[in-house]
């Protein structure tokens, strides 16, 4: 009695288990798991909306937990891609089990926003004023350095309260890349990182961190994102570029500094936007990437993935300026495009 | 039968409590092992300049925790010295003199506090209590008395001081409502018997409360203490977030916990990984210290008071 009853327990419960396999595969439902950066996290979620909408049974799961945590995941392969906002180093890539391709996305932007009174327009800053301030070296409004810059404002004799990302942040790693860039004494003191040991000022968690300290403490600079400090209508800074000239942040001026560098594009696209040439570029500039391995251990997922970023680099470029995110230059993702096609899953290209 | 059965059941039971409690040992013992083996390459490199170091650069990866050590521990104390007489005054007084009718509803609001998410206290912290220390305390204070070390300027707001009295609103309610518990534990008889033998209110209150009733104020102080050791996020939002040695406590700093929340997500390398989850793990000793330290000096106030009674 017993016997039989447990055996029949067992077979129902074989049943069930077959059918638990068997509904997803019936339907062909395809989940796509990724993990890593937190700034292109609202793109994202718009395209993987889009796409999925447009192709019924593929799915994708993005965990927004930061560039860092991308890259981790995606050496340890517990994700099909990862994304990062900085590009990987040669040491990290040596530990990747396979070759991977940086996907460039979308471009980004750093705005240098202030709180200080009796400024007109936008306050104009130059490359070396920008880091002497993030180095300490100038500590009051009416520096004669700044003044130089910005004729017709009547700057106060305040001190200046720098404020920065406490947490690690592909923002920051732009930031002090574009400072390192410009700066050989920022290069040499500070160094260009996700976190960095800063000279002076205050942390804020997040950009709602860096705006919230420059918000509520006159005489305070700080950067954020564009979309962020556009978004909360912030007062940014003029800087002037390599070409001379002061640009406001903009996605024009992203664009332009991406049309600029567009020129000497390395073929893996790890390449910084910062200080790049052209009269309209914005110098504080950076692409984000997508992490995908060349070589796909499984061809279904490989194919979605292809797929996606296919239309990520066609389709997907017309959601990013609503977003606040510069779309990539065409002569760019046209270049994307043909890395895309590598991608083989057995050998096979997936494209 | 009945009997064995029963005891079958007893033993059981016994065995699975038993199993419980292991599983809380196992995971303590655990937890420490684990910090310990992901903070090796980090303690290896250093040594103990670990946390006698003052320099965190991640780019150099050179890392020293004793700023970090610095806040947690100056913003502690500062929410010790606010909290514990402000909840032992409001204990007494809701215990002692408050008005039936008001008993309830101050008892309720103030245990109240303890139910507030800490990312709520955070921004409460940076939009109101920043800006108000800003303007009606630090900035009068420096300006008078500027020359003290300890309140030297500049003022940006973000500080020690406003990490510090967060803190203390924070701690508040678990102070509160321990010393309420402990407070109602004097005999009636006691407190009549002063106040029979001619005793004022106060005297009452000192003599029997404070006799009676400072081994359990004292673990109050502890229970508060540990919850302000390892608050992370408002602490985050209010310190300045600032790996310096600061002695004024109007200038930023920074804290164990918050340096972990802070740049775990995007700590790549090894080393820098690793120094984090060290910072973890001088954290979780010095809880442990402070713990043992607490049990020591308890036994020894018991002791005293119970001679005492």
């Amino acid at each position: 009695m017993i016997k039989k009853c447990s055996g029949s327990i067992v077979r129902y419960l074989l049943a069930a288990l077959c059918l638990v396999i068997a509904i997803p595969a019936f339907a062909g439902d395809i989940t796509v798991n990724g993990a890593g950066a937190t700034f292109p996290y609202p793109l994202y979620s718009k395209w993987f909306y889009e796409y999925s909408n447009a192709h019924p049974g593929v799915k994708f799961n993005y965990q927004s937990i930061g560039s860092g945590g991308g890259i981790k995941q995606i050496t340890a392969g517990t994700v099909d891609f990862g994304a990062t906002d900085a590009p990987m180093t040669d040491d990290e890539m040596a530990k990747l089990p396979g070759a991977i391709l940086h996907i460039p996305t979308a471009i980004g932007a750093v705005s240098v926003v202030y709180n200080v009174e009796g400024i007109k327009d936008a306050l104009k800053l130059s490359p070396d004023v920008l880091a002497g301030i993030f180095l300490g070296e100038i500590g009051k409004w009416n520096d004669p350095k700044i003044a130089a810059l910005n004729k017709d404002a009547r700057l106060p004799a305040i001190d200046i309260v720098v404020a920065h990302r406490s947490d690690g942040s592909g923002t920051t790693d732009i930031f002090t890349n574009y400072l390192a860039t410009v700066s050989p004494e920022w290069k040499s003191k500070v160094g260009r990182g996700k976190s960095v040991n800063w000279p002076v000022g205050l942390g804020g968690k997040g950009n709602e961190g860096v705006a919230g300290v420059v918000k509520q403490t006159p005489g305070a600079i700080g950067y954020v994102e564009l979309a962020f400090a556009q978004q909360n209508k912030m007062k940014d800074a003029a800087l002037r570029n390599r070409d001379g000239q002061f640009v406001s942040p903009s996605l024009e001026g992203t664009s332009a500094a991406a049309a600029g560098a567009a020129k000497a594009m390395p073929a893996d696209f790890r390449m910084s936007l910062v200080d790049a040439p052209g009269k309209d570029s914005y110098p504080i500039c950076g692409l984000t990437w997508l992490l995908v391995y060349k070589d796909q251990k499984d061809p279904v997922k490989g194919k979605a993935i292809v797929s996606f970023l296919k239309w990520a680099l066609k389709d997907g470029q017309k959601m990013n300026a609503p977003l606040l995110y510069a779309p990539l230059p065409k002569s760019v993702a046209e270049k994307v495009d043909q890395v895309a096609r590598e991608i083989k899953s057995g050998g096979k290209s997936l494209y | 039968m009945a009997a064995p059965i029963g005891n079958i059941k007893d033993r059981l039971f016994e065995r699975a409590t038993a199993i419980f409690a292991a599983i809380v040992l196992g995971l303590t013992l655990l937890l420490f092992a684990l910090l310990l083996r992901e903070s090796l390459p980090a303690l290896k490199k250093f040594g103990f300049s670990f946390v006698t170091g003052t320099t965190w650069d991640p780019v150099a990866e050179t890392f020293g925790a004793l700023p970090f050590i610095y806040g947690t521990l100056v913003t502690s104390v500062i929410a010790l010295l606010i909290a514990v007489p402000l909840s032992v005054g409001a204990a007494v007084f809701i215990n002692e003199f408050a008005p039936p009718w008001l008993k309830g509803p101050v008892a309720f609001l103030a245990e109240l506090l303890a139910a507030i998410p800490s990312v709520i206290y955070g921004l409460w912290g940076v939009f109101v209590l920043v800006p108000l220390l800003r303007d009606h305390f630090m900035k009068p204070v420096t300006k008078l008395f500027g020359w003290v070390p300890l309140f030297k300027g500049p003022v940006y707001g973000p500080s020690m001081l406003a990490a510090g009295v967060l803190l203390a609103i924070m701690v508040v309610p678990f102070i509160l409502s321990v010393s309420r518990e402990v407070m109602a534990t004097v005999p009636q008889r006691q407190k009549e018997a002063v106040l029979s033998l001619g005793g004022t209110q106060w005297e009452m209150i000192r003599i029997v409360i404070g006799q009676h009733c400072i081994p359990g104020i004292f673990g109050a102080t502890i229970l508060g203490l540990g919850r302000a050791i390892g608050e992370t996020m408002a602490v985050t939002m209010l310190i300045g977030n600032r790996p310096d040695i600061l002695f004024s406590i109007f200038q930023p700093g920074y804290s164990m916990a918050a340096v972990i929340a802070n740049e775990f997500t995007e700590a790549t390398g090894d080393l820098y990984m690793s120094a984090l989850v060290a910072v973890g793990l001088v954290l979780f000793l010095i809880t442990f210290a402070v713990n043992i330290a607490a049990r020591l000096i308890l036994k020894q106030l018991l002791a005293r008071a119970s001679r005492g009674i």
